[in-house]
Parts: C-alpha cells; structure tokens; sequence
C-alpha cells in the first residue's frame, strides 16, 4: 500500500502521540451513557476546557449499502428501518417513495394510503423527538422529563405496534402500498391519544422549556450560524434553529404535505442567541405540536373523505417485482432528525440495484461538532452534543 | 436550468468540461475531472445558482468495467434547486493504485465526512483533503468493501471471520 494512504493516519497518531505539556487526551465512549449509543469521542483537554474533538464512528456499522447491493428493493425496507431505529416508519417512507417515482407509480396510489403514511410517519415523528427531548433533559441533569416523555412515547409504540406488529421496526409501509390498513378503531384511538398528549406537552413546556437551570445550561451553549450549518450540510432541526425555514415537507412537496396545514417552527433566540442549544431543543417542542396539528387532520380525513371501506386493498399496486431500466435518483425526504437521502444506481434486467446510498441526516449533523465545540468546557460538550440528537444507527449505518 | 447551467459551464470552463446525461428522472452533469473543483467552488458562489448546500457524495463501482464513478448531489438553499454532478475515473483496481480526484472539502466542510467514507469503503483517494483517514472501519481494515470485487479477508487480528 503506497505512504500516502496511510498518511493522515500516522498524522493523527504523531498528534496524540506528541500531546503538549498542559494537554491531555480524555476518551469519551463508546460506553458513555450520554453519547446516546456507541459514539467515541476523543478530546484533547487543556484542565476543563476542551481544545479539539476527534470523533471516532463506525462501531454499530452494520453494511446497510452492501446488503442493499445485493437484494430486491422490497427486501431492503426492514434495514431501512434500522437506519434510524426511533423513527423507523421516515426511513421507509423516504426510500419508498425513491423506488415508486422510478417505477411511475407514484402518482397512481390511493389518497387513503398517502393519509395513513403520512399519519404513522408524524406519530413516529413525535416519538423520535420525545426521545430527542427526554434524553437532553437527562444529558444536563433533569430526571423527570425523561420518564414522562418515554410515558407518551409508550403510547405511540403501542399504537403502531397494533398496526403493524411490531414495537420499532416496523416494515411497515411497502412499495406501492402498506402492509396492511389500519386496525379497526385506530382513528379514534389516534384521537384518543391527542386528547391525552396536547395537556402533557403544557405540562412537559413548564417542566423544562422554561426550565431556569436547564437554560443557564443550553442558551448561549453550542451557537451554530446559519452559513456555518449550511456548509457542514446540516438539516432538519439543526438547520431550522439556525434561522433558516428548510423543511422538506414544505419545499418537496411530496406526498400529501401540501394538502394540509402546518407550520415550520425556526429558532429565534428567545432567551439566548440564534441557534444556541436551546433554540435546537425548542424546535423540537414545535414541531411536536405541529405534527399533533397534521395528525389531527389526517385522522379527520382518514374518517371522512378518505374512509374505511371493505374492498380497499392496501396492497393492490405493490409489484410482485421491480423491474427498473438503468438509471439513477436521488430522493430525499424530512426525517425527524433532517433530510434523508438515498441516492438509487440501477442496472438493466435486473431487480437489484448496483448502488444504493444511504445519506443520514444525522452523520451530517455530528459532523459539525469538532467545530461547534472548540475551546468549550467539558460539561457544555455534553449539552452541545445532547442538542444535536444523533442515532448512531443512522450515523454508522 | 440545466441546459443553461451546462453551456455556461462549458462556456466558463472551456470544451468538454460539462455533458448532460440523460438517465430517467433526474438529469445529470457529466463533469471533466480536472474542473471539477473550480466548477464546484463556480456552483457554490454564482449568483442565479448559489449550490450551497451539498447533500450526498456516492461512489459507485461499475464493475466488471475498470470504472468507478463520483456523484455529488448538490441542493441550493436560496432557489431551491437540486443539481447532480458524476465524475468518472477509470481505474485497474490495484490497492497500491486508487482513483484519485481534487477534494472539495475546502467548498463544502460537510465533504470532509462523506470524502472520508468513500475513502473508506470504495478506496477513492481524495487529493488534498485534510484528513483522509477511514472512518467506519478500523485503520488497519485491508480493502474497500463496498468494491464489487471485494472478498472477505479469512481471519481480521487472529480472529476468524468465517467460521
């Protein structure tokens, strides 16, 4: 193997090797419960205050693209769902919906499979943010929202699981269809549940949002510009807090989003600066209650224009087998951690795709930390890292 | 747009810099290999265009051919816009010679990462990246494993990987 390939290695071990005299190398991970899964970071410490942050991934890399190279599309749905494990109903939707616009059948699907797609995706989208929400507050110390989100997280998991049969990883949604229509009742469950959740997001906000020792620890911690969050390709609520009004949902258009009515929450730096940590976490907050708007009319059409009938099969459209000539696509759709991609490479006669790629919005995100976190102390690293809410199965693939 | 955008492309870059590919849905810019980091650095900071947003760098092997491609998916977050640049680098194959190609790491900081992994897994080398290390696997993984013709090695640091 020629030097050069092995150079930045060598350079990486000759500056860890050759640590100053004031310096020290601290390892944090991949065991460290407040990394969220099997992240290491490697700082390089001056006393408290942390000079640079060499992450280090890929101990959950699991070949996400190699398996991909080498079954039909339809077989691919159940590892997407283990990209991002909290929101397992986005990942099959955004890859979906790739295959089904490079198979022209997009367009021809029923509006109540659009509805129910869209409903499951904004339950799991706030079943990923209550995690988001309930794991800082435990990151910077504060118990009691950790448990009383992964209550209402509970009840969401229960919902889809009587959907689809299974807690997390749900295969779902199909090319060309669902796996099956929902269970008899689950509209007004569905209801059921938003009656219940709306008085324990007020309740959630005065617990934590205006929380006075969660904000001396979030404001002004881990400020990302917009330029800065651009540039290192930041999305979904990293990009949001930062200023920017980039939702997917709105600027694709895709699926049924522009029949409905929501707003895209941004950061304003109500009690810190623009785009500091807590203006990351109160995106979040929004987007719960717009999600709880979108889900209230999918429920409200799903019961009326768009009813239950008994000849309605889910999968009527599902191809017993993707046929594709060669060409390439890139989809991408809003996950509840930001723009997921997956950029398709077909081959002709051939039911399996030569590339498929995985972009995940949270390997982007993590990868403006070394910048975020340079010359900060040790505890606002934590928070800093927290606000950015990464799923390591998702950043390691 | 993009008919427009690759005549101007070839008009500010000379012959042969930029061909549109027809493949299904999406058009895609064919680029020369030796532009490809003045054209970038033109997309980003062009009025009309602003490409500043990149969202996906994919290598792709096309083997049995002795090809490899480079495909970068650029969003532009002012127009909205979505833009889809491959370049081709024929290669034989051999370890001790990758496929290389500039970095636009210094145009876009999030290539630093995706660079990095297609380092990693397709073993493209990325001239002047600041820190081309592997990033998914171990440092001293042997071969690309994303290489259509790549075969497991038999046993990783005396452990077999087969049994």
């Amino acid at each position: 193997m020629e030097a050069k390939y092995s150079q930045a290695y060598h350079n990486y071990l000759e500056r860890i090797n050759n640590i100053g005299s004031t310096e020290m190398v601290i390892n944090m991970g991949p065991q460290h419960p407040s990394t969220h899964g099997v992240l290491r970071l490697e700082l390089i410490t001056d006393g408290e205050v942390v000079k640079e942050v060499i992450p280090h991934l890929g101990y959950l890399h699991r070949c996400f693209e190699k398996h991909a190279e080498a079954m039909s599309y339809g077989k691919t749905i159940p590892f997407t769902d283990r990209l991002d494990y909290l929101a397992s109903m986005n990942n099959s939707h955004a890859f979906v919906m790739g295959v089904e616009r490079m198979l022209g059948i997009d367009d021809k699907l029923p509006k109540r499979i659009e509805y129910i797609r869209v409903l499951v995706c904004e339950l799991n989208r706030i079943a990923s943010h209550l995690i988001a929400i309930g794991t800082y507050g435990i990151d910077i110390g504060a118990f009691t929202p950790f448990m009383w989100c992964f209550r209402d997280r509970e009840h969401i998991m229960n919902m889809l699981e009587w959907a689809s049969g299974s807690r997390m990883l749900y295969n779902y949604i199909w090319v060309g269809g669902i796996f099956y229509d929902l269970p008899v009742g689950f509209e007004e469950r569905c209801k059921e549940f938003i009656d219940y959740f709306k008085p324990k997001l007020v309740e959630l906000d005065e617990l934590l949002t205006h929380n006075e020792i969660f904000i001396a620890r979030t404001a002004h911690i881990g400020v990302l510009p917009s330029d800065v969050a651009i540039n290192f390709g930041c999305s979904g609520p990293m990009l949001r807090a930062s200023g920017i009004k980039w939702d997917l949902r709105r600027v694709d258009s895709y699926s049924v989003y522009p029949e409905l009515d929501f707003d895209i929450p941004v950061g304003q730096g109500l009690v810190g600066q623009l785009g500091d940590s807590w203006d990351r976490y109160k995106v979040r907050v929004d987007e719960i209650k717009e999600s709880v708007k979108i889900i209230e009319q999918c429920v409200e059409r799903l019961t009326k224009d768009f009813a239950r009938t008994t000849d309605f099969d889910p999968r009527a459209l599902v191809p017993k087998k993707v046929n594709l000539k060669a060409q390439s696509y890139y989809v991408r759709a809003e996950n509840p951690k930001g723009e997921l991609g997956f950029y398709f490479e077909t081959q002709d006669k051939s039911d399996i795709p030569r590339r498929v790629k995985a972009r995940g919005p949270s390997f982007n995100n993590l990868s403006v930390l070394p910048e975020l976190s340079r010359g900060i102390l040790i505890a606002d690293l934590i928070a800093i890292l927290g606000s950015i809410d990464i799923v390591l199965g998702e950043v390691d693939r | 747009m993009i008919n427009d955008l690759c005549e101007r492309l070839n008009r500010n870059f000379g012959e042969d810099s930029a061909t549109i590919i027809n493949e299904g849905l999406q058009q895609t810019i064919l680029v020369n290999k030796d532009k490809l980091k003045d054209i970038c650095l033109w997309l980003r900071d062009t009025n009309g265009f602003y490409f500043d947003f990149l969202s996906s760098i994919t290598a792709v092997d096309y083997f049995p051919k002795n090809e490899f491609a480079v495909v970068y998916n650029l969003s532009s977050i002012v127009y909205q816009y979505q833009l889809t640049l491959k370049v081709l680098l024929p290669n034989g194959r051999a370890l001790n010679d990758l496929p290389e190609i500039d970095s636009v790491s210094a145009i876009w900081r999030t290539a630093d990462w995706h660079e990095r992994e297609a380092f990693d897994l397709m073993g493209i080398f990325f001239v002047g990246h600041p820190d081309l290390r592997r990033i998914l696997l171990p440092d001293d993984w042997i071969g690309f494993p994303l290489r259509k013709d790549y075969t497991e090695a038999e046993m990783y640091r005396g452990i077999s990987t087969t049994s």
